[in-house]
């Protein structure tokens, strides 16, 4: 809401800096978002003008010749670029010597040979807005010319924006403003502008309305307004509308839009003569339309809020008036019509038309039913100020203004809320101050609550009136005494930093992937169509088709953000993520499974002086990785070939993640089509089930007893056929080589001619010990050679000596 | 005979002490105890020579080997130190080359850094880390947190739906509830995770981070949240930091404030003699939202768990977005940086 700071200071003036202010309130919960200087530094030689004739500059196309009254006995000259100039406009002229916001002077200048003596002026050039279409065409009333232009444009203005809280909708008038400035400040609150009621209540005659819908509209007032003629909207009052962002367009739509800046009640005024029989606040008809002031045709929704008379709807409640009904210049009798709507409605319906407004924001907010009784009483004020006209006997209420009601509030739970130690004083000040009634009976305050303020309904309501006007600063700053000695991680949550600290330390950057993705990537992905992962969540109302699903897998975003780096020329791409996917469950919701996983392109090794050119990765590189987190987490696992490879994945060059003899995860090369699909040149892949980590990773780690004895290291070089594993040569070297073999590992893999096309020759290495004794080389042999005859035996292995 | 044997003693003695070079020792050594020698010579003839001679001649020539071969061992070792010194200084490197082999750089996104930085001050302060789902029933997001059945952020141009009662949660508080439903007071939490909203725009992606904090005992106060965050403050953004709390709304807090804290780029909004980009020349940066958890929030929950009396128990919660801490921290002006994981981004926060 803009609030011209004059306007404010009307009614509050703690004799502070526009900043001050801006200060005081925000720390007392009224957020200013800007606070903006309009106008000139100094606006003498700023005048109104009235142009009398404005014809073609001989010699420049895009140039007219105007002459202009500004009150001297001669018309000036005045030479004007702006294509809407015209003889009778009432307009902006700086005349020569007035200095514009953005420094310059104006002088007496030849344009094109022609003499200029002044400029007519655009809102911008005036420091009063960004508008720059035209020059500023005044009403007509802004005259006489030669009226300093001050009187009628905020020349000298500070505009305040403040964000209004959606509980705050008494703030939503600059008078509420105003008195949270006098609670924050003490400074003086003058009286409210509805408290002289210049009307009456009692029966109106000549209207009728019935609200057939209470819910949608609590209360319904209206008064009659008769002998209208000729007026002028007072220039002060033009210049704070100005200021406030609202155009000044005729007497009694500037008195409508006048009570809603200062009251905060938006008004409707009909042309009572206009009108067709009673009113009716009714839901629309189906198929029911409304010509609206703004020269449209809009078809109602069934249900929406409307107001109709006998030749149906004539307004559409709350958002926009009608065409039929529109008060114009011959205007003489209107029917001014405050109420208040309900909020969510005048929300929907608003959004649905595209027509949001000061007026339809406020409703939204749910005003408070005392706001109709407060802004027909000022304008009753108004009527009499500039049309001289009393409104007629009566007033239309439908509906009620609500009663005051009383909380009680305990002293103890103040402080104890607060964490203070406040007096009575510094607890009912506030509340007094921002008009709550309060008396005290011994521990307990009965605070009486002013109908304007719908959100304060508890004791804590009232206390947060107290914390914010006492000031936040005074309050202590203490930590809670208590403790549920609770301050340590989860064991599921240390292993996950675990785990990512391993990938990092393996040399991977982690992402932030997105949660969303596109459905089309389970065909990127090459799934088959009775994959399970096709079967993800969907959004109802995505911000995009391309965002439209959960993520099932966490490959995706990291195949994109891979992408984006190869296509920026990285050579080197190594990112992991950790994080739930989302899998449809039974009740609704999802199963979040955390996993992590990783995309890996570019050099196995990081290319230096010694090796320039290492070779790219490949399955085997990202078992390193995943090895190297799961070794550090201590848990037993191992890549076991597949008969039907993840379709995503290279088919002979990958396989399944088992941890603790489950399958809990993929690991490969990435299938050609899909490096090809996403711009990459290879890549390898894996992904993680982060609880089967979680399962297989001991809480303790035991002592077991080293030997002391000499350990006795052999190789054996043995070929078979390239079908045969090395984990399975392992497996049997393990089994009959037990006790004495510690461990045994491949040191080399050599294929060859020689060996014949289907043989591949595989080197062990073992390390011999016993616990007991230091194990003799010829023992050492002993437990080789059975080793080699069980592999010959099961594996039809040859040894290569 | 003896006069011999002392003659070349003191000679060889002389030449060993000139000697620059193990070469030339080593060649003193052939000449003079070789098994052509002189020396050598004389212990071989001692058995011819006359048995009174033998003794004396046999016993000064063998000290003699003895003690020019100790001279020359000991001259020899001298050279050997020296020259292996020698030898080292040129068998010398570049050392000024990389280390070998060169490991893959790798680092925690910023995001997570930050995560485990703000979690581990209240670890610190004896906070518990809860989780909950992404995936949420409208009951937690919003109901069982007091908005208002009309409350415009329910609306589906605001929140992601999956079904007529389920969404993408819009903040962490739905795990206050969920942890208030299973854990009686005193409950003392923070609660990391993702976030959905439906905004797209410079300052906002649709999905993002959020920790939320909650403690709940008897006589919790707003000085105790307070100084809470105040502790948060200094301990992420430096120890000379100030906060202020200013009033605000939120639906599942009374009161509610947001949270400033005094900024670290300027002093009092002047940087460098200008206004303060970083604080716009408030002093003061926004950083959370924050209250005393509502009446009503507790009275959704103690049905269940009847300890949760909002007649008996007060709380604080308060809400931060990870991205805002990371972005003003760490002096990254866009948040699609956050998201973007360009390599070159996510290195200079390794």
């Amino acid at each position: 809401m803009k609030v011209p700071l004059s306007l404010l200071l009307e009614f509050c003036d703690p004799g502070l800096s526009a900043e001050e202010i801006s200060s005081v309130l925000a720390l007392s919960g009224t957020e200013v978002e800007r606070v903006t200087r309009l106008g000139v530094e100094d606006s003498s030689n700023f005048v109104v003008g009235v142009v009398l004739t404005a014809d073609q500059h001989p010699d420049a196309d895009r140039l007219k010749v105007c002459t202009v009254d500004v009150g001297a006995p001669e018309p000036a000259t005045i030479v004007c670029g702006a294509p809407n100039v015209g003889a009778g406009q009432t307009v902006a002229v700086a005349l020569p010597g007035a200095v514009m916001p953005v420094g310059m002077m104006i002088k007496k200048a030849k344009l094109r040979g022609v003499e200029s003596s002044g400029m007519i002026c655009a809102e911008d050039e005036l420091g009063l807005g960004k508008g720059h279409q035209g020059i500023l065409v005044l009403a007509e009333t802004a005259g006489p010319a030669g009226r300093a232009l001050g009187e009628v444009l905020p020349l000298d203005e500070t505009v305040l924006e403040l964000e209004i809280t959606p509980n705050r909708p008494d703030c939503l008038g600059v008078y509420g403003v105003a008195r949270e400035l006098h609670a924050a400040t003490g400074a003086e609150l003058k009286s409210a502008p509805w408290e002289n009621d210049l009307g009456s209540a009692g029966a109106l005659d000549g209207i009728k309305v019935s609200v057939q819908d209470s819910e949608q509209c609590r209360i319904f007032t209206a008064r009659i307004y008769e002998g209208l003629s000729a007026a002028v909207t007072p220039p002060a009052i033009a210049a704070h509308l100005t200021a406030a962002g609202m155009r000044p367009i005729s007497p009694v739509v500037d008195i409508t839009n006048y009570v809603m800046l200062v009251v905060g009640e938006p008004l409707h005024v009909f042309d009572l003569d206009k009108i067709d029989g009673d009113l009716t606040v009714r839901a629309a008809a189906a198929g029911e339309t409304v010509a609206t002031l703004d020269g449209e045709s809009r078809d109602l929704v069934e249900g929406e809020t409307i107001i109709a008379d006998a030749g149906g709807p004539t307004s559409i409640a709350g958002v926009m008036g009608g065409a039929r009904s529109e008060v114009g210049p011959d205007t003489t009798r209107v029917l001014l019509e405050a109420a208040t709507w309900h909020g969510p409605s005048i929300n929907q319906t608003s959004a649905r038309l595209g027509l949001r407004s000061e007026a339809s924001g406020r409703f939204e907010k749910g005003l408070a039913p005392v706001f109709a009784s407060r802004g027909q009483a000022f304008a009753s004020q108004l009527f009499g100020e500039i049309y001289g006209v009393a409104p007629a006997a009566g007033t239309v209420v439908v509906g009620a203004v609500g009663e005051a009601h009383t909380i009680k509030l305990s002293h103890a739970k103040v402080n104890s809320l607060m964490g203070s130690e406040l007096t009575a004083e510094r607890i009912t000040g506030p509340l007094e101050r921002l008009g709550f009634t309060v008396s005290v009976d011994g521990d307990v305050f009965s605070v009486e609550v002013p109908l304007d303020r719908l959100d304060v309904a508890r004791d804590v309501d009232l206390i947060e009136e107290i914390a914010r006007i006492d000031g936040l600063e005074k309050l202590g700053a203490t930590l809670p005494t208590s403790s549920t000695g609770g301050g340590r991680l989860t064991r599921q949550q240390k292993i996950r930093r675990q785990v990512q600290d391993a990938l990092v330390s393996s040399g991977c950057f982690e992402a932030a992937g997105w949660s969303f993705c596109a459905p089309g990537l389970s065909d990127r992905l090459r799934l088959a169509s009775d994959d399970s992962r096709r079967n993800a969540i969907t959004l109802v109302n995505p911000m995009s088709s391309e965002e439209s699903v959960l993520r099932t897998t966490l490959l995706g975003s990291l195949l994109d953000s891979a992408a984006r780096n190869a296509a920026r020329g990285a050579a080197v791409i190594r990112l992991f993520e950790t994080g739930p996917v989302y899998l449809p469950s039974e009740d609704g919701l999802s199963d979040e499974p955390q996993r992590f996983g990783a995309v890996l392109c570019g050099p196995s090794t990081r290319p230096d002086w010694r090796n320039a050119s290492p070779s790219t990765v490949d399955v085997h590189a990202a078992i390193g990785v995943i090895g190297q987190v799961l070794d550090s987490l201590h848990c037993e696992w191992r890549i076991v070939p597949v008969a039907e490879p993840e379709p995503f994945l290279h088919p002979g060059r990958s396989g399944v993640i088992e941890i603790a003899g489950r399958p809990a995860g993929w690991v490969g090369d990435l299938h050609p089509l899909v490096s090809t699909e996403w711009g990459l040149d290879g890549g390898v892949a894996f992904e993680v089930d982060l609880n089967a980590v979680i399962s297989a990773s001991p809480e303790v780690l035991h002592y077991s007893p080293v030997s002391a004895h000499p350990m006795v290291g052999q190789d054996l070089a043995v070929v078979v056929d390239a079908a045969v594993s090395a984990a399975e040569l392992i497996e049997i070297a393990e089994e009959v080589g037990s006790p004495e073999l510690e461990s045994v590992s491949v040191f080399d893999i050599y294929r060859g001619k020689q060996l014949g096309e289907n043989s591949v020759s595989v080197g062990l290495r073992f390390a011999f010990r016993a616990d007991d004794r230091t194990l003799t080389e010829e023992e050492a042999t002993a437990v080789r050679q059975r080793i080699l005859e069980a592999l010959q035996d099961r594996k039809g292995a040859q040894s290569r000596g | 005979m003896l006069e011999r044997i002392s003659q070349i003693v003191d000679e060889v003695k002389a030449a060993v002490v000139a000697a620059t070079t193990s070469a030339e020792l080593e060649e003193l050594r052939i000449k003079w105890l070789g098994r052509k020698a002189e020396l050598p010579n004389i212990l071989r003839g001692v058995k011819d020579l006359d048995p009174s001679e033998r003794g004396p001649a046999g016993k000064a020539a063998n000290e003699a080997r003895v003690e020019l071969e100790g001279a020359i061992d000991t001259k020899m070792a001298s050279f050997a130190g020296a020259e292996l010194e020698l030898r080292l200084v040129e068998d010398a490197v570049d050392i000024t080359l990389p280390g070998h082999p060169q490991q893959f750089p790798g680092g925690l996104h910023l995001l997570t850094q930050t995560m485990r930085e703000i979690e581990d001050v209240f670890l610190g302060l004896g906070y518990g880390i809860a989780e909950g789902p992404e995936v949420e029933l409208v009951a937690y997001n919003f109901d069982a947190l007091n908005h208002a059945p009309h409350h415009p952020a329910r609306s589906p141009s605001d929140t992601f739906y999956v079904g007529d009662s389920v969404l993408l949660r819009t903040h962490t508080s739905p795990v206050q509830v969920r942890t208030m439903l299973v854990t009686p007071p005193p409950l003392y939490v923070i609660v990391p995770g993702r976030v959905y909203r439906r905004d797209d725009d410079a300052t906002h992606t649709p999905q993002f981070h959020q920790i939320e904090g909650l403690a709940v005992d008897e006589g919790i106060s707003l000085a105790d949240l307070k100084g809470t965050l105040l502790a948060f403050a200094k301990a992420i953004f430096g120890d000379e930091r100030e906060i202020r709390l200013r009033p605000h709304f939120f639906p599942f807090t009374e009161p509610s404030v947001e949270v400033d804290v005094s900024c670290f780029a300027c002093n009092q909004g002047v940087a460098d003699g200008d206004r303060c980009g970083l604080c716009k020349g408030t002093a003061w940066i926004e950083i959370l939202g924050a209250g005393m958890v509502d009446p009503n929030v507790f009275a959704s929950v103690s049905g269940e768990q009847p300890a949760y009396d909002p007649g008996k128990v007060q709380g604080f919660a308060f809400g931060l977005g990870i991205e805002r801490i990371a972005m003003l921290k760490h002096s990254v002006p866009d948040l699609r940086l956050l998201y973007d994981n360009d390599i070159r981004f996510l290195e200079q926060f390794a």
